[in-house]
């Protein structure tokens, strides 16, 4: 049944996710759990949808977490990598070293010999990438000491991996028949039948390009590409940046999610950030729905059934193992014990690279197929486990602990999540803008014109290039935890566009709008905009109290003359906005506001009209005195 | 019950240290409204109207402000200027705050010592606030003494702390009407002095 070509699959796979993701959502599981049991569902243990390609589908799909990363690095500032060396190198080094090391000392003790356990424990101490942090991001917990932690120590593990590709085949219990090894992607590359200092000298080669060339020549190129103004040429060439650095990573046998993850931090100050994220982004999302699943559909239930507490006493002794270690380490490193939990829960599971590692090893003859396949089904289980202990964590432990994630030590840790948005940066945004910043509030700047966002940026300023009507780029630029946005481009259809989308996607944002005409101004007022301003108005009004003054009349009065007659167009504004779309009435109502305000300013001359600024008006005082 | 309207008054309140306070306490008191004049009225354009009908709907008038210069901020001066209509507010046919109370509740830099006739500011703070006394008189209006809080360059917290309770407890003493109007005469100043005035 599952043999039923390409579309069968993609509607199979795709069919699972859309019914079960949100059925998960809804119960409160989480989107992981849900892709995982739609993967059991439809493998060959479940329904039989799909067969044992699963694991094809698996290779194909952990291309989402070297995605994932590139989209992580794109948040991560070089300064703020830095700032997290001591965690990725303290937190990471002793959580592989500790936890690689009792599960040597436990295998050896249950016999077997030191190489298999030292192999086992190597791997055993990876965590997976892809699940907790999916989870941390889904549950917005990424921020919080818990969450930085728990990605330090997963970023070390990603380069730990390297070292342990490079240390396994000479555990071999054998001497081996090289020939095997060539089925795998990293014996596979370039750098095989280099010597070591060779081989890292070519590494730190293609480090050092990676940095160079998302330096000096990714930012003119996509600026070539963004003038073209066309959408999908942008993402095929986001696209290719992924996937170009993915080869050239894995040909140098590196991770390509180190390598993805490093361009992403070169380009995290970049103009493009917030476009780059939100091109990426649904591809990483699909594909790493898609692993989830294949890590559902593999999960071998005849092994497991076969020897069914055997395999449970492996999962629980191996997640609590990896558990009391990195509590301890959370201790050690002074974690609140609410956040300690959750870093712990977080990566007490094992990770994908286990199952790349088992096959490398078996491969390698330095474990047996008897030792790995059950560690493997051990694996894919205790990932499976993971968002549902977190979510013990959270409904169980976290209200029990009662100190609640605290936002204050993190505060600067949040970058880029502005409260202002501001969408168009021309001569009308630039304005609203660098008075905004005169006041100590930095607004995240989107704007559409290529060579506008060079210019700015050289000028040193914060702005991001992009259509800010497409709200995942207004998702990108924090539009969720932002509390306003000031919509400042120049074309009027732009503007009603991108109200359109906040009005759909961020209903919570207060909107500031510029108008370039009365009719527009009409159109954003039936869409219920908060605040609209007509684009010369203010420097009209300003110009005539200035022509008044020049011809004699005197400066205070003319003032506020002018800010009458401001008022009275804006109500006005206001009025004819109701009935702009019934002509007639719309003629008349307007004209006869006219007359209204010409007869208004008149009186006010004249002295007329006694209805103003009566307190400095003595006429009336004269009289009463005269009549005593 | 009576209803009172605080015209509140300062042009930098993200300077101030007492009144910010202060105000914090008594804006959402029940039967209070608290007006911040050059919050509603950036550019001094104060309208008019509207002000007279919160005159109308009210009982008692309370200007807060920081003493500047001896007197209040500029745009209550306007606001003085531009909503205390002849033939409204005085005159002969102008009546349409009698009978109201009126006061000032003020903050000074200078301590008590200081406002007095042998003191460097040679005046008390009621003979400085002499144009608003004969105002309310003009305007047919009842004038209390002031609620002068002195030397706020030196308050402690604990200053402070008892100023916000008296002040609240004054607002709601004189919305029950539970305050001897006769005895207040007694007092240059109503600070430290609210629970003496209170009726039995």
């Amino acid at each position: 049944m599952h043999e039923g070509g390409f579309f069968f699959q993609a509607f199979v796979y795709l069919a699972a996710a859309v019914i079960s993701v949100p059925i998960a959502k809804r119960l409160g599981l989480g989107s992981v759990l849900g892709y995982l049991l739609a993967g059991i569902f439809i493998g060959p243990f479940g329904f039989h949808f799909v067969g044992q390609e699963g694991q094809d589908v698996m290779h194909f799909a952990e291309f989402g977490v070297v995605m994932m990363l590139f989209l992580i690095g794109l948040e991560l500032q070089p300064k703020l990598l830095w700032k997290l060396r001591f965690p990725i190198l303290g937190l990471g080094g002793f959580q592989v070293l500790l936890t690689s090391s009792i599960i040597l000392v436990v295998s050896i003790v249950v016999g077997l010999s030191w190489q298999t356990g030292l192999v086992v424990g190597m791997i055993l101490s990876l965590s997976s990438t892809a699940i907790v942090l999916q989870t941390l991001n889904e549950k917005g917990l990424m921020k919080t000491d818990g969450g930085q932690n728990s990605f330090s120590v997963l970023l070390f593990q990603d380069i730990a991996v390297i070292p342990m590709l490079a240390v396994i085949p000479l555990l071999a219990i054998e001497s081996v028949n090289s020939l095997t090894t060539s089925e795998n992607s990293h014996a596979d590359s370039w750098v095989s039948n280099l010597s070591v200092i060779e081989q890292t000298g070519v590494i730190l080669l293609a480090i050092a390009g990676i940095i160079l060339v998302g330096i000096y020549l990714i930012r003119p190129i996509f600026r070539i590409i963004a003038k073209t103004g066309l959408r999908e040429i942008f993402t095929a060439a986001a696209l290719l940046l992924v996937i170009g650095i993915a080869i050239l990573m894995t040909n140098v046998g590196l991770s390509p999610a180190l390598g993805t993850f490093l361009a992403g931090v070169v380009l995290a100050g970049s103009e493009y950030r917030h476009e780059l994220e939100s091109d990426i982004d649904p591809f990483k999302g699909l594909l790493l729905g898609l692993f989830f699943i294949a890590v559902g559909a593999s999960i071998d239930f005849n092994l497991i059934a076969a020897n069914p507490l055997f395999i449970l006493g492996l999962v629980i002794c191996l997640i609590v193992i990896k558990f009391l270690v990195l509590f301890i380490l959370g201790k050690f490193y002074k974690m609140g014990l609410d956040n300690n939990f959750l870093f712990s829960f977080a990566l007490a599971q094992g990770g994908e690279f286990a199952f790349v590692l088992f096959s490398f090893s078996v491969q390698n003859n330095v474990l047996s197929s008897e030792v790995a396949n059950p560690l493997i089904a051990v694996v894919a289980l205790s990932m499976a486990v993971t968002p549902l202990l977190m979510l013990i964590n959270e409904k169980i432990l976290q209200p029990k602990i009662g100190t609640k994630e605290s936002d204050q030590k993190s505060a600067d840790e949040i970058d880029e999540e502005n409260s202002v948005i501001i969408a168009g940066f021309g001569r009308f945004g630039s304005v609203v803008g660098r008075f905004l910043r005169a006041n100590g509030i930095t607004p995240t700047v989107l704007d559409i014109d290529a060579d506008n966002v060079d210019l700015l940026r050289r000028l040193g300023l914060k702005v991001f290039y992009g259509d800010a009507s497409r709200h995942d780029l207004l998702h990108s630029a924090g539009a969720e935890k932002a509390k306003l946005i000031i919509v400042a481009v120049d074309e009027s259809q732009k503007t009603i566009e991108i109200v359109e989308t906040i009005k759909k996607h961020f209903p919570h944002l207060r909107i500031l709008a510029r108008a370039n005409s009365w009719r527009n101004a009409y159109q954003l007022l039936e869409m219920n905009v908060e605040k609209v301003y007509l684009e010369t108005f203010d420097t009209s009004i300003r110009l005539g109290v200035d022509a008044l003054r020049a011809l004699g009349l005197r400066a205070y009065q003319t003032y506020r003359n002018a800010k009458q007659f401001r008022k009275h167009d804006y109500e006005t504004l206001e009025y004819l906005a109701t009935v702009h779309k019934d002509k007639k009435e719309f003629i008349r109502s307007a004209k006869q506001r006219i007359q209204d305000l010409e007869q208004l300013i008149l009186s006010e001359v004249k002295r007329e009209d006694n209805s103003r600024d009566l307190g400095w008006d003595t006429s009336s005082l004269i009289k009463e005195f005269s009549k005593k | 019950m009576k209803k009172i309207l605080i015209l509140f008054a300062h042009p930098a309140l993200e300077k101030s240290r007492v009144n910010k306070i202060l105000i914090s306490g008594i804006k959402d008191l029940d039967g209070v409204t608290f007006h911040d004049l050059y919050e509603s009225y950036p550019e001094f354009d104060i309208d008019v109207k509207y002000e007279q009908q919160l005159l109308i709907a009210n009982d008692i008038i309370i200007f807060q402000h920081p003493f500047f210069w001896y007197s209040i901020p500029a745009i209550m001066k306007e606001w003085m200027d531009l909503v205390l209509e002849h033939g409204w507010a005085y005159g002969s046919n102008g009546d349409a705050l009698n009978d109201k109370l009126f006061f000032n509740v003020v903050t000074t830099g200078g301590r008590e010592e200081a406002y007095q006739e042998e003191g460097y500011n040679r005046f008390t703070i009621n003979q400085f606030l002499a144009p608003i006394h004969q105002t309310a008189y003009l305007c047919k209006m009842k004038y209390l003494s002031p609620y002068a809080i002195h030397g706020t360059h030196k308050i402690t917290s604990e200053e402070i702390k008892f100023h916000i309770d008296e002040y609240k407890l004054l607002l709601t003493l004189l919305r029950d009407e539970k305050i001897d109007l006769v005895k207040s005469d007694r007092f240059k100043n109503l600070a430290t002095n609210v629970l003496k005035l209170k009726k039995d």
